[in-house]
């Protein structure tokens, strides 16, 4: 390798190193925040525990069945109901989308339907499901169905009018055209649905452990903060951040793996790289 | 582009048909219904007149609106002013995007028990939720948007000298308002979210706290209505934001358009 190109690559990686540290400090800095406010008594300990006591306060809880129960519990009403709204989410876009008359008969009542926010549903759940996880179920899929459908259908009607007479002078069956031409153009709006959802539904799932008290993280945080154990209520809200960042990096890099042939993602890829 | 143009009257029967026909379903099906979850449309109706078209449901609808309005504007406003210097500055953004990445990942709804602890049941307590929800959103993406802008443009504006104040105005905040959009829309629904749930949790008034209200006292067409209330202020406030960003990034859509024309 010339030694140019050694250098060149050295300064990337230091500058890659260097921003990587940067958002370490930032981490760090936070923390120390959180552990000197409440020791200077800026704000009284017994809302907000230094850092350090809630940290202690997790690894003693992590250390209990509890947590790993109303963790599990958590990721699988999370899991269950992300994957139902994007199946239904797909297979009902790519109906609607493919028929110009469905679409414009549907479209007034998506339109309608979307913007009801789904914890209006939280008692009608409550009322016939009690606190089982149908009641979660239910807050999750209607709240991460809406942004699966809408991509796919955004999707489906971006597909290029000519490729599509294309595929279909050269005598592509429904199944081929939607295999071949629909879904490679819808794939890129879908994936950005399913970034959404999958950050809806967490959402969706914790507040219906809040509000209904549902197994899970959220019940863990009012039954603690009830209680008055506050550093194992803070210790219980940082897993509900860390589980909410792996999901979002999560979708993030999946979008990356699916698009990897995307033009978009190959630019985003090249620069990063450049 | 002509075909799509169908004459008014058509298009108008096109967009009603499913509403109409599905809601008429809804009211023949449920018309001589004996179950007790699901009372006739015609009863849920009724109660929604009586309940909502009163003075009394005044004292429960207002508030809720009103700590949504105060604790979604403190959060845009703050959202935006944080968001701008972060955003135009590479060192503060790569110190401060692990923690801002952190804090919104949290699912704001967490934030009810905690912020109940430092603010007690009151109002206070409601809008800071509603702040604390909304405002990771639009900082982030006003973030992105500031760093996006275009580079021509921002020399432009540098080697012309114009001022601070008018840089910002005239060239910060348009060229990142599509993306600042972006975070104001989903800040909306986190906002109306954190108010139902926060009334359910501990309040004294407001809409969600009477649905649980109804829910627990078995009071079902009055439940069906609150619901109901509550889907009619979801649709009324993403049509408002709708026509607001409508007027706003007008020169925005039409740009978008004609690029893609062209």
């Amino acid at each position: 390798m010339p030694t140019a190109q050694k250098t060149k690559v050295r300064a990337k990686l230091t500058a890659r190193t260097f921003i990587w540290l940067q958002g370490l400090s930032g981490l760090i800095g936070f923390a120390v925040l959180l552990e000197v406010i409440p020791r200077l008594g800026i704000v009284s300990p017994d809302y907000l525990p230094p850092f350090s006591a809630i940290m202690v306060a997790l690894f003693k809880e992590m250390t209990t069945a509890t947590f790993w129960t109303a963790l599990s519990d958590t990721l699988e009403a999370w899991a269950i109901g992300f994957v139902i709204s994007v199946v239904a989410g797909v297979v009902i876009g790519l109906a609607i989308g493919s028929s110009q008359l469905l679409r414009g008969l549907t479209h007034s009542t998506i339109e309608f339907l979307r913007p009801i926010p789904s914890v209006a549903l939280i008692p009608l759940a409550v009322l016939l499901y009690g606190s089982q996880i149908q009641s979660t179920l239910v807050l999750v899929v209607y709240a991460s169905f809406w942004p699966v459908l809408i991509q796919v259908l955004y999707g489906v009607q971006d597909v290029d009018p000519v490729a599509r007479e294309t595929a279909r002078s050269y005598g592509l069956n429904t199944w081929a055209q939607i295999r071949y031409v629909t879904w490679p153009t819808a794939l890129p709006y879908l994936m950005t649905g399913i970034r959404l959802a999958a950050a809806v539904a967490l959402i969706l799932a914790i507040t219906s452990e809040v509000a209904i008290d549902t197994q899970g993280l959220g019940k863990e945080i009012t039954d603690t903060e009830s209680g008055g154990a506050v550093a194992i209520m803070y210790a219980y809200v940082i897993v509900a951040g860390i589980i909410g960042v792996i999901v979002n990096l999560g979708a993030r890099a999946l979008e990356r793996r699916v698009l990897a042939w995307h033009p978009s993602v190959r630019l985003d890829i090249a620069e990063a790289g450049a | 582009m002509k075909k799509s143009m169908s004459p008014l009257p058509r298009r108008v029967v096109v967009a009603l048909a499913l509403p109409v026909t599905l809601i008429a379903a809804w009211w023949i099906t449920s018309a001589d219904s004996q179950s007790f979850y699901f009372p006739p449309l015609q009863t849920i109706l009724h109660t929604f007149g009586k309940l909502w078209f009163s003075p009394h449901a005044l004292s429960n609808i207002v508030p809720s609106l009103w700590r949504l309005s105060v604790g979604y504007l403190a959060a845009a406003f703050l959202g935006i002013a944080i968001g701008v210097p972060v955003g135009a500055s590479r060192n503060l953004r790569n110190v401060l995007e692990p923690v801002l990445e952190f804090l919104r990942a949290i699912p704001p709804p967490v934030l009810v028990p905690v912020l109940i602890l430092f603010a007690g049941l009151g109002n206070e307590m409601k809008a800071l939720v509603i702040v604390f929800g909304c405002i990771w959103p639009v900082l982030l993406n006003t973030v992105a948007g500031v760093r996006a802008l275009d580079e021509v443009l921002a020399e432009t504006v540098r080697s012309y000298r114009i001022g601070r104040f008018a840089r910002l105005w005239h060239f910060v905040l348009p060229g990142a308002s599509p993306q600042i959009f972006t975070g104001l829309r989903q800040s909306l629904s986190i906002g109306i979210i954190l108010m139902v749930v926060s009334e359910m949790f501990a309040a004294r008034d407001g809409i969600g706290f009477v649905l649980v209200q109804y829910q627990r006292s078995f009071a079902i067409p009055e439940m069906w209505s609150g619901i109901i209330l509550l889907g009619i202020i979801g649709i009324v406030l993403s049509l408002l934001f709708r026509a607001f960003e409508a007027w706003l990034l007008g020169w925005y859509h039409g740009l978008r358009q004609s690029q893609r024309a062209g």
